[in-house]
């Protein structure tokens, strides 16, 4: 049970956006902005931040889903997305990422703990000033994005399935699309 | 020295939000919308959400920037500002309605992680007359200020420094009409 009465069969995030038009309309723009707009990035690997910081909080949605579209964008590959999740430094991802993944953990335990050396490592393997602001800011939002989740409380699927299909179309469409209108027609039915 | 290279003289949040025009838009309409949009709780009341939870956060620049607008709100004497102050240290002993008090406990819970609110949190708030709405927003104005953008990316000795310049002004500068729009 949700702490509130959000729209039903909504899960996670959906509800409380459906809940709430007018905040939902920036939370996803920030999540296109960040995850899909034009960066130097792939989506995979800001996907991939995103995973991680939300494992890290724990946040089962959140992580679920980021991983499914970050497998997504990988033509299904699970098996890195788990690695990422669970101990980058071991992954098989380039340096660049590990740091950036390093600055993301982080900014998840508190944004004071980001230190010089772990943005020197950072830019030692090539990463720009906005690679480096990117990343700390994927991950400051999903410390947003996943107490906004778990916060409330909100009804979460258990099937893998769902987050799979879930992924694919955020990989596909994007956040913007009418995902947010879907959730309102949902409500309204 | 901000970990990057950040256009010199902007105090906190400002430095990055002038580094990423793109991401500042949805980041400032957010803020907008939560802080200064029309709503049961008033603007002071939001602000001291704002800067509890940016206390418990440990952010100088973010408590102290939305503390004084509090302050403002609530008429920029003295006294609001001290007012403020013990708020921010202990909230339950304060004159804030049992509604605030149980907003503020719920932002609290937040802070420290989602799944930290419990029934009992969020039962307490409607107990005391809280809405859906005015509970979802406390929720969210918490994880909003849970990013924490200002020591990630500005280091804490700049922003200490910077921060003493905002204080001054920024309480003012956010109750004028324009609100966030201001960046």
């Amino acid at each position: 049970m949700a702490h509130i009465q959000l729209p039903e069969g909504l899960p996670g995030i959906i509800g409380p956006l459906a809940f709430s038009p007018g905040t939902a309309k920036p939370l996803l723009e920030l999540a296109e902005t960040l995850l899909r707009g034009p960066n130097t990035l792939t989506s995979a690997e800001r996907e991939m931040i995103a995973a991680h910081v939300s494992y890290r909080n724990e946040c089962n949605f959140c992580q679920l889903s980021h991983s499914a579209a970050a497998a997504a964008h990988l033509k299904g590959n699970y098996d890195l997305v788990e690695q990422i999740k669970v101990n980058p430094e071991t992954a098989a991802v380039s340096d660049k990422l590990k740091a950036l993944l390093a600055i993301a953990g982080k900014v998840q335990q508190g944004g004071k703990l980001v230190t010089s050396e772990d943005i020197a490592r950072a830019r030692q393997h090539g990463a720009t000033d906005k690679e480096i602001h990117d990343a700390v800011l994927i991950a400051a939002a999903f410390c947003m994005y996943n107490r906004y989740v778990d916060g409330l409380a909100t009804w979460q699927p258990h099937e893998p399935e769902a987050y799979r299909d879930m992924g694919e179309q955020l990989a596909r469409e994007g956040y913007v699309r009418n995902r947010f209108q879907e959730g309102e027609k949902a409500a309204q039915a | 020295m901000p970990h990057i290279a950040l256009t010199e003289g902007l105090p906190g949040i400002r430095g990055p939000m002038v580094f990423s025009p793109e991401t500042t838009k949805p980041l400032c309409d957010l803020v907008q919308v939560l802080l200064t949009g029309p709503h049961t709780l008033t603007p002071a009341e939001r602000e001291m959400i704002a800067t509890y939870v940016s206390s418990e956060n440990d952010c100088y620049y973010c408590q102290q920037c939305h503390g004084s607008t509090a302050a403002q709100h609530l008429g920029g004497k003295p006294s609001d500002y001290e007012f403020i102050a013990e708020m921010k240290q202990d909230f339950e002993s304060t004159s804030l309605s049992a509604k605030m008090k149980a907003l503020l406990n719920v932002a609290g819970k937040v802070q420290k992680g989602g799944k930290h609110v419990t029934s009992a949190d969020v039962e307490r708030a409607r107990r005391e007359g809280a809405t859906d709405k005015e509970i979802h927003d406390t929720v969210l104005i918490a994880a909003a200020f849970c990013m924490e953008i200002v020591p990630s990316i500005v280091e804490s000795s700049g922003s200490r420094v910077a921060a003493r310049y905002a204080t001054s002004t920024c309480g003012v500068n956010f109750c004028d009409s324009d609100g966030f729009s201001l960046f």
